[in-house]
């Protein structure tokens, strides 16, 4: 298991490292720099800003100075904000980031896996239908509509809850937790369906059944687990795609989390937040799917044994 | 008196194609202690008979016509699905065919074992695990103590059978549904699961229903006994009665298509092998640290033009890996091969192709061995062109006359591969093989999956080709009984290795090898090869 686990970051590694110098070259070869404004600079000033910032170095020296500082957990100070540090600006926002994602994330699981799961029961029925359709539309519906309707219908026509902010008034939370997790509720809803009905004709759910258990014990003890198997190995993608892919939804509803900062940063050129946030979420989804992956080993006895080993 | 009385049980099934009287008007009784076997071919509906009394058809599109099944003085048909679950598992389980999927996999051996014993009884965890173990320990299972926490796959298939049953026996019940329960097993294992099933069956007196596709099987085990043909008890009575006194023509048709003669002895006086192989090894790779898998070890043999050698061997002895590398088909560890003179284990893809028209391969399974998309049209056109057999004018023709030779009709030349029989599928197959005009054929379990009746009519196929076509074959099998009736010769072979060869007199009546004696002896259905003498 941990040789499994060993195996799994060292092959990261590689995966992160590329995305740091993909993005380093990127955000430099992009039109304009941090110090290109409306406002006239002064040549003198903007030597100054370029040499306080290494940026008058020559790119390679920039990349190794700045990898140099990386290693070290230093993403290096925004362009954008003197005063602060990358570092900062990433623990100020991430927190509010996580906690949208994961109520998300509840609500995605807690909704898909139901939907999914009584759909398979009845295929092809008005049962299977229903949440299916929803489903379908749940994935085609872009959050910055979904957003805005709900906010439309609850917050304006309905006034039952608030339209924006975070944690300013009470309920403010639920509108865009719903906004963000309806894409991944309706995908998880398609794959626990798919999962369980290709568990449901199993001939081992028919042994369940004439040892005389009842159909509820039959379905969560017997059919779940297997059914399910789908759903655990997309948890890890989706919640890593969840908290990089925020900065919708966190716009829509005026939420400081990360993925305004990084909007922010993309827009203003400063390349070190720009750096540092792709940095910091590359390694979230890595490591979220190598949880996901660890997960489904776990689930499945089969493997389970082969880690052992 | 009966245990279970099933009076004029009809099941239907309303689908949009029409109706299919799936079980239509069935009577039978079990007794205690007794075994009542159906014995019918795939889609007679003697499964439907068994499961539909205890409400596991799906309904719809199932639906119980007439008839009443009395249990405990009860009529099930009649139960609510809530009484019906107190019955199943209890009072009458079921022992299922395949226990490759029909143990979870996901649950560890000894929670399945427990859970109907924990569902129907007021027992504690503590006891029930331990009546697990006991069971687990009269079905045969070492170790049964630490068996309790293995996961289904680290067992065997045989042992996964005796895991099904100690499951099907661990509520004791009264009766017991065994559904094909060996047909998935390797013959000597099927002895041992067969013989295991009657001692636990006299020894707690349960009355079994046993369905089955095999006349040999059932002519072991069972006392009472029906025919299903269609939905129908075509002939019922005593086992002794329908094998020696059948009645009825599906019967007789049945009990003559059991390959139960030995093909008589021809010397085959040719002088040079068309086959050779010397020293052959395949072996696989393994994980890491471990030898590797000797799949084949250290094989020679020989086959003579005109001539069918049977290979047996049970599942994992490496019979179809053997063949598949003398045609070439897989990459040989060390070892030579030889065809028709020449050596060709180390040719290249390239060098062999012109060989491979010679060479011709037909699978076990006709479902997964042919195109679904192509028709037989193509199918059949498509070795024709490749290897130049007939020029583009010519190709109708030659279609239809490898139609001919395998029996299908020509009108059906436009069909896919759903719309045919699985022995119609397998015809197909060979006509795929014989289209080439080789001289040598690997047949690999070619009718292992087909239904008595079929095997029969595709075994005499096979002999007319080889007859015709002056082909060579090497015939794969796992069923002794088909060897006997098709091969000149026979090899066996176990773990890679050949333990015994022989005429196939020489092999049956004065077996050298214990491996082959235990082999022979595993053979169901003894009392028919003796019946045999009795004139049918």
């Amino acid at each position: 298991m941990w040789r499994f686990v060993g195996l799994r970051t060292l092959q990261a590694i590689p995966v992160i490292l590329t995305v740091i110098t993909v993005t380093f070259f990127l955000v430099r070869a992009a039109p304009g720099g941090p110090f290109s404004s409306e406002k006239a600079v002064s040549d003198q000033v903007r030597a100054a800003l370029e040499a306080q910032y290494r940026l008058d170095l020559p790119a390679y020296q920039q990349y190794f100075s700045y990898m140099a500082d990386l290693f070290q957990g230093d993403f290096g100070p925004s362009f954008n904000f003197p005063s602060r540090s990358v570092n900062e600006l990433i623990f100020q926002g991430f927190p509010v980031t996580l906690e949208l994602g994961l109520y998300a994330m509840l609500i995605a699981v807690l909704i898909g896996i139901v939907a999914g799961v009584f759909a398979s029961l009845k295929p092809n029925t008005l049962q299977d239908y229903m949440p299916m359709s929803l489903a379908m539309i749940g994935i085609c519906m872009p959050s910055f509509l979904l957003g805005p309707v709900l906010v439309l219908v609850f917050g304006i026509w309905l006034d039952w809850l608030p339209v924006s902010g975070w944690g300013n008034s009470a309920g403010d939370k639920l509108l865009p937790s719903i906004t963000l997790g309806a894409m991944y509720a309706a995908y998880i809803a398609r794959l626990s369906r798919s999962g369980m009905l290709e568990v449901l004709s199993q001939d081992y759910l028919r042994t369940a059944r004439a040892k005389g258990l009842p159909e509820y014990i039959v379905i969560l003890k017997h059919a779940l687990r297997g059914g399910l198997l789908p759903v655990v190995a997309y948890l890890g993608p989706a919640f890593a795609g969840l908290l990089s892919g925020s900065f919708v939804v966190e716009t829509v509803f005026q939420i400081p989390g990360l993925g305004r900062f990084y909007v922010q940063a993309a827009f203003n050129r400063d390349y070190t937040m720009i750096l540092g946030t792709t940095v910091f979420l590359a390694t979230l989804i890595v490591v979220f799917n190598l949880l996901s992956d660890i997960l489904s080993a776990w689930l499945n006895p089969r493997l389970r044994y082969q880690f052992r080993k | 008196m009966s245990l279970l009385q099933v009076t004029n049980l009809s099941v239907y099934f309303h689908t949009r194609n029409g109706t299919l009287k799936a079980v239509d008007g069935v009577s039978f009784e079990v007794e205690p202690g007794k075994t009542f076997a159906i014995i019918g071919e795939s889609g007679s509906g003697k499964t439907v008979a068994c499961y539909s009394m205890l409400g596991l058809v799906p309904m719809p599109p199932g639906k119980i016509e007439s008839g009443s099944v009395l249990f405990e003085d009860r009529d099930l048909l009649t139960l609510s699905e809530a009484e019906l679950r107190k019955i199943r598992g209890k009072g009458i389980s079921i022992i299922f065919q395949d226990p490759m999927t029909s143990l979870n996999p996901f649950l560890k051996i000894g929670d399945q074992l427990i859970e109907p014993l924990r569902l129907h009884f007021a027992i504690s965890k503590k006891e029930a695990w331990q009546k697990g173990i006991e069971i687990l320990e009269e079905v045969g299972i070492k170790n049964a103590a630490q068996r309790m926490h293995s996961w289904p796959f680290e067992f065997s298939g045989g042992m996964r059978q005796r895991v099904v049953i100690a499951m099907a026996l661990v509520t004791e019940p009264k009766i017991i549904i065994a559904d094909e329960p060996t047909t998935a097993l390797d013959v000597t294992v099927q002895a041992q699961i067969l013989k295991l099933l009657k001692e636990l069956q006299v020894k707690r007196n349960i009355g079994v229903i046993f369905i089955s596709h095999d006349l040999s099987v059932v002519a072991d085990i069972a006392d009472k006994m029906a025919v299903m043909q269609e939905g129908r008890f075509v002939e019922q009575g005593t086992r002794d009665a329908i094998f020696n006194n059948p009645q009825h023509d599906y019967t007789r048709k049945l009990l003559a298509a059991v390959p139960n003669s030995e093909k008589s002895a021809q010397e085959n006086k040719a002088e040079q092998n068309l086959v050779e192989v010397e020293d052959l090894k395949i072996h696989f790779p393994s994980n890491k640290g471990e030898a590797p898998i000797k799949a084949v070890d250290d094989v020679s043999l020989h086959i003579k033009p005109n001539e069918i050698l049977g290979l047996v061997g049970e599942s994992g002895s490496g019979k179809s890996t053997l063949g598949r590398a003398i045609i070439r088909l897989l990459k040989l560890t060390a070892g030579k091969v030889s065809f028709d003179g020449q050596d060709i284990s180390r040719l290249s893809a390239g060098e062999m192709k012109p060989l491979r028209r010679q060479m011709q391969i037909i699978f076990q399974d006709p479902y997964a061995s042919l195109n679904p998309r192509m028709t037989v049209y193509n199918t059949l056109a498509e070795p024709l062109l490749l290897h130049k057999i007939v020029t583009k004018k010519e190709l109708d023709n030659g279609v239809c006359s490898l139609m001919d030779s395998v029996g299908l009709a020509r009108e059906s030349i436009l069909r896919y591969p759903h719309e045919f029989s699985g022995g119609q599928r397998q015809r197909i197959a060979i006509g795929r093989a014989i289209a080439t005009k080789p001289a040598f054929i690997i047949a690999d379990e070619p009718v292992s999956s087909l239904d008595v009746t079929i095997q029969a009519q595709i075994l005499d196929l096979l002999l007319e080709l080889v007859e015709r076509f002056d082909l060579t074959m090497l015939f794969i099998s796992h069923d002794l009984g088909v060897v006997r009736y098709l091969a000149d010769r026979i090899l066996v072979m176990k773990d890679g290795k050949l333990v015994e060869s022989g005429s196939v007199h020489q092999v049956f009546s004065s077996p050298q090898e214990a491996y082959t004696q235990a082999l022979l002896n595993a053979i169901p259905g003894k009392s028919l090869f003796t019946t045999e003498s009795k004139g049918f």
